[in-house]
């Protein structure tokens, strides 16, 4: 932790926008660069810069949750997302696609498994970042 | 709910008893039923697909041999669970004594009925575990534990050495299934990995039926109470081995390798053990070592190999577990009866226990081979096998009768001096056994006198059908019979008689003798063990000294040499090399933006290597992996130049953290002189990676997915970014599984620095302090 007042001011604005940024990373990466890595690895470093302006106990309580438990929830989604192609007797992991309000030129706005997958490595990638670095400053 | 301090009386065993009696006693009534059919020569074969996709199948071959065993393993079963609900019923650990017995059980009888050498694979370690475990059953006595463990590793060897035949076998006659494998003798003795399998599979049998020089763990394995030796090591575990030569015999038989290794190795354990019972003073230990003779006995008859030969193992057989479990059980009476099984004290009982005595002489008389008993029947087709070999005629014969005399002068041992003649003190005052226990030694007595009287019964039910299965042809006279005619072999039963009457009569002091001479004999086998045992302990622990050596550094070292090593080795033995490369027109292709990016990694790459400040190099690193990723974004692929870059980011922050608390580089012993190895090292991997890529670029690169995913990226995944296509649904199962990897670590690296003192924080380590 550092006692810096301008890191202090700064962080505040920036964890918003990284975990914003984040998010759009995630959404954006079945057509752009981006995905649920990208997004994961972006929203943790928000975190990762709160935790050395403000400490670790402060990043807990804003977290919420445990790191473990979000990185757990999300590896729990991802295997969801790929067990539930089985209910429409697809091989496991097979994509499963909605497209709400679909007209004959427009696929409309999609909806699918594999949405909920790349959330789930979001959450893995983002919680398991923050598992370590978070038990590695309270170490030191 | 049992109330405190109130003991509550139980019946014999409670539920555990009687369940136990009951599943033997069932399995041999269902199994007695398939007498008539096997005994007209049927081979009955049951399967159930277990694993089809590698070749294994649950499936079941019932004919005269393993029908034979069954009903030995589910009828002596029946009397031993009987036994054991009055010898172990109130031992606090019966159910668990129960819970084990039964699976030796199950994995036996699934052993000797399996027609798919895997099964039988399986079947055969659960014996070798069931058996640790009771061997090991009275836990708290160091001496049970080591007897078990030593039994575990000499037969779990012996196993793995099986195992490596049975793959051999599997593919060299394209079949695991033992109805194909057993019709293909010939092919496999011709075949050059025949002489590997004989090998790896007399390895799992002798280790399994103790034959020398394995045959140090039967003795020590009589730590288990009385019972399972009765049942696991007299009558039917250590006959697994046997089982298994009699069971291959139709296919690796019948040549000079088996025979004469089978004939020395059965012939050499049958008179070695003979003379070592001579020497125990304990009766338990003497009939441990009686069995290890009828143990090489069967195997010394296998390995002869004619159809007589044959015969007359399988009727000895049955005739050994027969008297040798009743002589076992008998002795659990006496002991529980006096307190001792000493040989030297144990005088005169046979007024307190009359029926004890009664079941013990019947089998006595069995175990040495006096007529009408069945062992006096299988003595004498022993001698007849014997005589009429036409090699090797004198070994065989000879170490059938020295075996047979000295089992006459231990009969007398075991059953005469303990119950006849003046009553002798004993621990406890001698006492009648109850009935259940004496069940079991009646029982099995009964049918030695039976079968000795009426041979045909068992000839026509068990023997002739074994016979047919082991010899591998149903063209076999098996004709059995008490009394014949004055030949040859009648009278070298009178001369072992004679001979065994004389030992009998000189027995203390030979047992005094033999007991000086191996007192001086250097090589002993039991410490040998444990020698073996230490020795590989201490390999281990020196090799963990080395390997393990808990230095990061040196772990890295290490790691980054192999991976240096090998692919050099690789490299020059492929001839990758053999590329022509034009080095300067390829220089001149680089645009500046590529010469700024070589000279910004190679900068922040020497740097690294020089500083001597941690928070310097591991900047410079990071300027390293910047670099690389702008590589990744000239050359087009932003997915990965962006996790590059975020994950360079990461790892500054990390090991920043982590390097606030290592020492300063300068103060580290001896960093200084280990840096030319780690130059080296890193230069060697720089340049065996450099070379890689290179062969790598020089050949075509295969298309064929690439143009795949860009093909159906859009069309059938609905996404324009191949890259996270892949990802999230291409390849999700791959994905998902590097999720789960990286969960794991990272919950590993928490439980790491958590898990220690001085891993937990800062403030609940003060609190520890307070």
């Amino acid at each position: 932790m550092m006692n810096s007042l301008i890191l202090n001011a700064a962080t505040r604005l920036l964890v918003g926008l990284l975990l914003l940024f984040s998010i759009y990373m995630l959404l954006r990466g079945h057509n752009l660069p981006g995905g649920g890595f990208i997004g994961g690895l972006i929203g943790a470093t928000g975190f990762v810069l709160y935790a050395i302006a403000h400490g670790c106990s402060a990043t807990r309580a804003a977290l919420r949750v445990d790191p473990q438990s979000i990185a757990m929830v999300g590896l729990g989604i991802a295997l969801a997302a790929g067990v539930f192609a089985a209910f429409f007797g697809d091989a496991l992991f097979t994509g499963q696609w909605l497209f709400i309000g679909e007209t004959e030129d427009d696929k409309g706005l999609p909806i699918s498994s594999v949405l909920f997958f790349d959330i789930g490595v979001y959450l893995v990638v983002f919680g398991s970042i923050l598992t370590i670095v978070l038990a590695l400053e309270e170490e030191v | 709910m049992a109330e405190a301090g109130v003991e509550v009386p139980r019946a014999a065993g409670g539920p555990a008893g009687w369940i136990s009696i009951l599943i033997p006693v069932a399995i041999f009534a269902y199994l007695v039923q398939f007498v008539p059919q096997v005994a007209a020569g049927e081979v009955i074969l049951w399967a159930y697909e277990w694993v089809p996709a590698l070749d294994i199948r649950l499936s079941v071959i019932l004919d005269g041999l393993s029908l034979t065993f069954a009903l030995l393993i589910s009828g002596i079963g029946a009397l031993v669970t009987l036994y054991s609900s009055k010898y172990l019923g109130n031992h606090p650990e019966y159910p668990r004594f129960v819970l084990y017995l039964m699976a030796f059980m199950g994995g036996m009888l699934g052993l000797v009925l399996a027609d798919n050498l895997i099964a039988l694979f399986v079947f055969w370690e659960v014996t070798t575990i069931s058996s640790y475990l009771l061997i090991g059953f009275n836990s708290d006595e160091a001496k049970s534990r080591r007897s078990a463990l030593q039994a575990l590793l000499v037969t779990g060897t012996g196993g793995l050495a099986l195992l490596a035949g049975i793959i051999m076998l599997g593919n060299v006659a394209g079949s695991f299934e033992l109805s194909v494998i057993l019709t293909q003798g010939d092919m496999i003795r011709a075949h050059p990995l025949y002489v590997p399998i004989v090998i790896l599979f007399l390895a799992g049998a002798f280790t399994k039926s103790a034959q020398f020089p394995f045959h140090f763990w039967l003795p020590n394995a009589m730590a288990a109470p009385t019972p399972v030796s009765a049942y696991l090591h007299s009558a039917t575990m250590v006959k697994a081995g046997v089982f298994l030569m009699a069971r291959m015999n139709p296919a690796l038989g019948s040549t000079d390798l088996w025979f004469w290794t089978l004939v020395i190795a059965g012939g050499f354990t049958a008179v070695f053990a003979s003379i070592l019972a001579m020497r125990q003073t304990d009766i338990k230990q003497v009939l441990a070592y009686t069995t290890l003779m009828a143990l090489g006995t069967l195997t010394l008859f296998i390995g002869a190999g004619t159809s007589d030969a044959i015969k007359g193992m399988m009727l000895f057989l049955v005739v050994h577990s027969l008297y040798k479990a009743a002589l076992f059980l008998m002795i659990g009476i006496v002991d529980h009866a006096t307190g001792t099984r000493e040989a030297e004290v144990l005088r005169g009982l046979g007024r307190k226990m009359p029926i004890t005595a009664l079941a013990a002489v019947v089998a006595a008389v069995s175990m040495a081979g006096i007529p009408p008993l069945v062992g006096f029947i299988g003595k004498e087709f022993l001698y007849k096998a014997g005589l009429e070999l036409d090699q090797g005629m004198i070994w065989v014969t000879g170490a059938a009768f020295a075996a047979s005399a000295l089992m006459f002068a231990v009969a007398g041992i075991v059953a005469l001096r303990p119950f006849f003649g003046p009553l002798a003190e004993t621990p406890k005052p001698a006492h009648e056994g109850p009935v259940f226990m004496l069940t079991g030694p009646l029982v099995l007595a009964g049918l030695s006198l039976f079968f000795g009287l009426f041979p045909d019964t068992i000839e026509a039910w068990l023997v002739a059908p074994g016979t047919w299965a082991v010899y591998g042809s149903p063209d076999v006279n098996v004709d059995l019979y008490l009394f014949e005619e004055v030949n040859a072999a009648f009278i070298l039963s009178l001369i072992t008689f004679a001979t065994g009457a004389v030992i009998y009569a000189v027995h203390r002091p030979l047992r005094l003798f033999l007991a000086r001479l191996f007192e001086a004999n250097p090589i002993k086998f039991d410490p040998g063990w444990d020698g073996v045992l230490d020795g590989l302990k201490a390999l281990a622990a020196w090799q963990t000294r080395h390997l393990q050596s808990g230095v990061l550094q040196r772990y890295l070292f290490v790691i980054f040499a192999t991976l240096a090593v090998l692919s050099a080795i690789t490299i020059w033995s492929r001839d990758v090399l053999a590329f022509d490369l034009d080095l300067g027109a390829e220089l001149d292709g680089l645009l500046f933006k590529h010469w700024a990016v070589l000279v910004f990694v190679a900068a922040g790459s020497i740097l690294t290597a020089f500083t001597s400040s941690r928070m310097t190099a591991i900047a410079s690193l990071g300027v390293v992996g910047i670099g690389v990723a702008l590589i990744f974004i000239m050359f087009s692929a932003p997915d990965v130049a962006i996790t590059q870059l975020l994950v360079e980011t990461l790892v500054v922050v990390l090991v920043a953290v982590a390097m606030l608390k290592l020492p300063r580089l300068e103060i580290m012993a001896g960093h200084r002189d280990k840096r030319p190895w780690h130059a080296v090292v890193a230069v060697s991997v720089g340049l065996v990676t450099t070379a890689i890529l290179i062969a790598v670029l020089q050949g075509d690169i295969d298309r064929r997915l690439t143009d795949y995913f860009e093909v159906t990226s859009w069309p059938e995944a609905y996404g324009r970014n191949i890259v996270n296509v892949i990802l999230v649904d291409f390849r999700a199962l791959d994905t998902f599984g590097e999720i789960a990897v990286v969960m794991i670590a990272a919950l590993a690296a928490y439980a790491l620095l958590r898990g220690t003192y001085y891993g937990r924080p800062k403030d609940a380590r003060e609190e520890d302090g307070q």
